[in-house]
């Protein structure tokens, strides 16, 4: 199929010839004997360049089992800072780091697993100003971050740079995995020419992750990368690997190279990185996730028209499980099930809806507008800011 | 045809928290008109305004992409898989 990437050993690549210490050739043991790496395939990956974007849940096995195996650069991207959140899933942090800038705890990581390989930091927003220049040192780029501007980017850099993309993505408990930038490959703009408006897909904040997913996506991502360097093997270049946890499936789709991509197709119109954020329609800061035209109560308020006696319906458009983790004595009505059982509200009667950030109400009180209810509010920061505002003792999560 | 559409997970919520559903359909366009006509809110994360695929969203007829075939002209046959399949990136609040 497509040309693989070979990294020549020896005099003949114009470099010095490199070779495996005697301690090397221990801790490589198990890939030396292996004919499919061998000698020749473990000095590739001594000389193998590869830039991990993200430390977090996808970073995590990707970071580890690079630099176990050997891999001679590595270069990490992230300008996070680890949290108690991220430890369910982000294995390369322990407790202790949290706080820590995740570039410091993932370097001292893979050091300790591997003092014998170069890792490079950069503790930046990978932006449009400085992506080429990160980029260009290295063979093949791994992306592991966790939103659509900066994946548009990633993609873009890449192809422009012509380095293979070895993608991986997760939501709840599926993952897609696939490699773009491939010479006669697709590019992400091949498989989906827009991102969704902000808001639309969740994100694991929101939508929940399972632990162990980008652990099992990332450790694929890390896989491939492995087969890439070696030269071994069918590289999902064309191939979108669909993974789904809970019916523990994998399926696999074809991805085909779109000739009018405008970044890897014949004639391609993008030359150079855009504006990312503008691309995925997110305008300054932040995007605003409610329509001007959506009432609101802020907390406070709410508690105040409470403490005077007045009747409020509180609607929680939440799920099950979170009104399990903490509520406000709302009504439960999940917001997937409002547009059947809307009957069950009274028009005439004032509501409050809340979720657990504002925005999934904010979904809620758009839509009963439309179905005709005046008297609607959305409660601005949802349990999170009743948290914040009135009540401490409501768990936040 | 009895045809099966996968729903992607993000969207479950809207399919009445089903993995997929089955409809009876000659074509594709049939097949997702079926399906948002038994539930009417997929509608709007699938389509457009203007009635067209949203664009970070692909349909797969077993493991060929719609775009490459027909489209939503794409005739399928007894006991083929529908995938919708939406961009999906974990992480960050936007």
């Amino acid at each position: 199929m497509a040309t693989k990437i070979g990294i020549p050993a020896g005099p003949a690549a114009g470099k010095p010839a490199v070779s495996l210490s005697k301690e090397e050739v221990m801790r490589y043991s198990r890939h030396l004997i292996m004919p499919e790496v061998g000698m020749a395939g473990q000095l590739k990956l001594k000389q193998a360049k590869v830039l991990c974007i993200g430390t977090g849940g996808l970073g995590a096995p990707l970071g580890l089992y690079l630099a176990a195996a050997g891999v001679g650069r590595i270069g990490l991207v992230d300008f996070d800072v680890v949290d108690s959140t991220n430890l369910q899933r982000q294995v390369l942090f322990g407790t202790s780091d949290v706080g820590r800038p995740k570039i410091e705890a993932a370097a001292d990581r893979l050091r300790n697993l591997n003092p014998d390989i170069q890792i490079d930091t950069f503790e930046t927003h990978l932006s449009s100003e400085n992506a080429l220049d990160i980029l260009k040192d290295y063979d093949i780029v791994v992306d592991g971050t966790d939103n659509f501007p900066t994946r548009y980017l990633v993609n873009d850099a890449c192809v422009l740079l012509g380095k293979p993309n070895v993608y991986g993505s997760i939501f709840r408990f599926e993952g897609q995995i696939t490699i773009f930038g491939y010479p006669d490959g697709p590019c992400y703009r091949c498989l989906y020419p827009e991102a969704p408006p902000p808001g639309l897909v969740p994100s694991c904040a929101e939508g929940g992750v399972l632990g162990v997913l980008p652990g099992i996506v990332g450790t694929i991502q890390a896989a491939e990368t492995l087969k890439l360097i070696i030269g071994k093997g069918d590289p999902l270049v064309g191939r979108l690997l669909l993974f789904d946890a809970l019916g523990m499936k994998f399926r696999e789709l074809k991805l085909r190279k779109n000739p009018e991509c405008p970044v890897c197709g014949n004639h391609p119109t993008v030359t150079k990185l855009i504006d990312y954020a503008e691309f995925c329609g997110i305008r300054g800061e932040e995007a605003p996730m409610t329509a001007t035209n959506i009432p609101e109560i802020t907390p406070r308020e709410l508690k105040a028209r409470l403490d005077r006696g007045d009747d409020l319906y509180i609607l929680d458009v939440r799920e099950a499980h979170e009104y399990q983790i903490c509520h406000i004595h709302g009504n439960l009505i999940p917001l997937g099930e409002l547009s059947r059982r809307a009957h069950e509200l009274d028009s005439s009667r004032e509501i409050v809806a809340h979720c657990r950030s504002g925005k999934r109400s904010a979904e809620a009180v758009q839509f009963l507008q439309k179905a005709g209810f005046r008297k609607i509010w959305n409660l601005k920061g949802g349990i999170l800011a009743w948290s914040d505002e009135v009540d401490p003792s409501v768990p936040k999560y | 045809m009895a045809v099966k559409v996968i729903i992607p997970t993000p969207l479950r919520q809207y399919a009445g928290k089903q993995e997929s559903v089955h409809v009876q359909a000659g074509t594709v366009g049939e097949a997702l008109s079926a399906l948002t006509g038994q539930f009417e809110e997929l509608k709007r994360h699938l389509f457009a305004d203007d009635g067209r695929l949203r664009s970070f969203v692909n349909v797969y007829v077993n493991d060929e992409d719609i775009r490459y075939l027909q489209k939503d002209q794409t005739r399928v046959k007894e006991g083929d898989t529908i995938s919708i399949v939406p961009s999906i990136a974990g992480g960050a609040q936007n």
